[in-house]
């Protein structure tokens, strides 16, 4: 297994207030990585570090091959298509890799609303919007701040399911940073629990998943019991 | 009758001109959030180029695109001084355009002195269903309705304008997939330096040009974009036009001493209803 995301000691401060402490974090290809953590614990600070967003004050970020990001809140062009939404995230790959017809096959939902604007359409709709977008770059690793945020179950499992097979079937490696601990805990193999911009906990998402310490901050006090 | 006729196809070709300098101003306020106070200069210096490329001899045409050329030029530096530095904050920008608006007076004057200029355009007057007026402001319309066509095709239909609308919907998105918004904004700033410089060029052969015309070119031109929020380039097109036509018809039948008044009623107007109903201009704009 080789390293796509390496951050080590990765430090950033904020005008004085430490927002990422001594961060080590690891996502291999193929790999699937949550982080968990409350409000306030620099998860965002690390998704725009490891987007070259934000300057680290000190440690080292490396990524071998393409990271893209999903980033929170969706932030779509709303004033532009769908399809020029899905253009713009091939920005990067110059004329050549602007080519949206992957994408649509990969997340056929996008297929029927290409033309509409992306302002006028649901959260799901524009969260599916956000990862083909994010697609177009053909990355290696998949960054995304917030999937199920604000967005009805039934929506989060179809997208749940199109981050499985982008796993499964084309090797995209996810770091999912997710306020819903126990979707992030079910569907990655590994897990990192952030808090106060330190690396608190991590390990296989399972075990984590059976930690009182995990159970009693982030799974509301419950213990899974799986037989 | 034909009054009428001649004071509308007048006051298009007048209002073209406003349009330009409009669309100038919502070109780079979209993509960049500063009011350029700076656009009537560009106007200012390219019309004073092409009428001493067009004394020098220069042909018709390649007189007035150096002079374009020259207004592109003097966007992207305003661009670079405005918004060059990182971090930079949209209320700084602005401050400092206006500053190099009073230089480019300085500069002006310097090389072309304090006197009024203008050179031939269209010679001749054309009969419209019997309204006579002057042939030039045909041209004027005939150049314009092409270049706003381009624009619209260039912002929608080409990856360079998308990228640049993308920064005018949503900058920090643009930033996520990885384009440059402070060069976007330094295009935005080029492209609206040519479309004054154009204004400029087209208007000066009906309408002198003196180192301080972009007073009025500004006044119009904030008031026509201001319609749609700085924002909207179609409305800020039907914006300059309409003014053109009021400020020609006020003249045409009122006292020709009015037209500015007609511009600034018309942006206070506006901008006291918007603010009443959205807030400050800026915030209606996301």
């Amino acid at each position: 297994m080789t390293a796509v995301v390496e951050t080590r000691a990765l430090t950033v401060r904020y005008s004085g207030a430490t927002a990422l402490d001594g961060v080590d974090l690891t996502v291999h290809d193929h790999e699937m990585v949550a982080l968990i953590g409350a409000n306030g614990a620099g998860k965002s600070t690390l998704v725009k570090a490891l987007s070259g967003l934000l300057r680290p004050d000190s440690g080292t970020i490396t990524v071998s091959g393409r990271l893209a990001q999903v980033p929170e809140g969706r932030e779509m062009f709303g004033d532009l298509t769908v399809d020029d939404n899905l253009r713009l995230g091939g920005w990067r790959n110059g004329r050549g890799g602007r080519d949206t017809t992957g994408v649509y096959e990969l997340l056929p939902e996008l297929a029927g609303i290409r033309t509409r604007r992306a302002g006028a359409l649901s959260g799901g709709q524009q969260q599916m919007v956000a990862i083909g977008r994010a697609l177009m770059a053909r990355p290696d690793i998949l960054v995304i701040d917030e999937l199920s945020l604000g967005l009805a179950p039934l929506i989060v499992t179809t997208l749940v399911g199109h981050l499985r097979a982008l796993n499964t079937d084309r090797g995209l490696a996810v770091l999912l940073i997710e306020q819903n601990a126990r979707l992030a805990l079910d569907l990655c193999d590994r897990a990192y629990v952030l808090e106060a911009g330190r690396i608190a906990l991590h390990g296989r998402a399972a075990a984590l998943a059976r930690d009182p310490r995990v159970a009693a901050a982030y799974l509301g006090g419950h213990i899974e019991v799986t037989s | 009758m034909s009054d009428l006729i001649g004071y509308l196809v007048t006051g298009l070709g007048i209002g073209a001109g406003f349009a330009l300098v409009a669309s100038g101003l919502v070109a780079i306020y979209r993509v960049t959030r500063v009011v350029n106070f700076a656009q009537g200069a560009f106007a200012v210096l390219a019309a004073m180029l092409a009428a001493s490329l067009l004394g020098a001899g220069v042909p018709h045409g390649l007189a007035e695109l150096g002079g374009v050329t020259l207004g592109a030029l003097t966007g992207l530096i305003v661009g670079a001084v405005a918004i060059g530095r990182p971090g930079t904050s949209p209320g700084t920008s602005l401050i400092v355009t206006l500053g190099l608006g009073v230089l480019a007076y300085a500069v002006e004057i310097l090389i072309w002195g304090d006197q009024p200029r203008s050179y031939p355009g269209v010679p001749g007057v054309a009969d419209l269903a019997g309204a006579r007026l002057q042939a030039h402001y045909l041209l004027i319309i005939a150049v314009t309705a092409p270049v706003f066509a381009l624009m619209a095709w260039f912002f929608t239909r080409t990856d360079l304008g998308r990228a640049l609308s993308a920064c005018a919907s949503n900058r920090y998105a643009a930033q996520v997939v990885g384009i440059d918004v402070r060069r976007m904004g330094l295009l935005a700033f080029t492209i609206g330096g040519a479309l004054g410089g154009l204004a400029g060029v087209l208007t000066t052969p009906v309408q002198q040009v003196t180192f301080d015309s972009d007073v009025a070119l500004i006044v119009n031109g904030f008031a026509a974009a201001v319609l749609g929020g700085l924002t909207r380039p179609v409305i800020a097109l039907a914006g300059g036009l309409l003014l053109g036509v009021a400020q020609t018809l006020a003249a045409g039948y009122g006292g020709g001493a009015y037209q500015v008044e007609v511009a600034l009623v018309l942006m206070l107007t506006v901008m006291i209803v918007q603010a009443a109903r959205t807030g400050p201009v800026a915030e209606t704009a996301r």
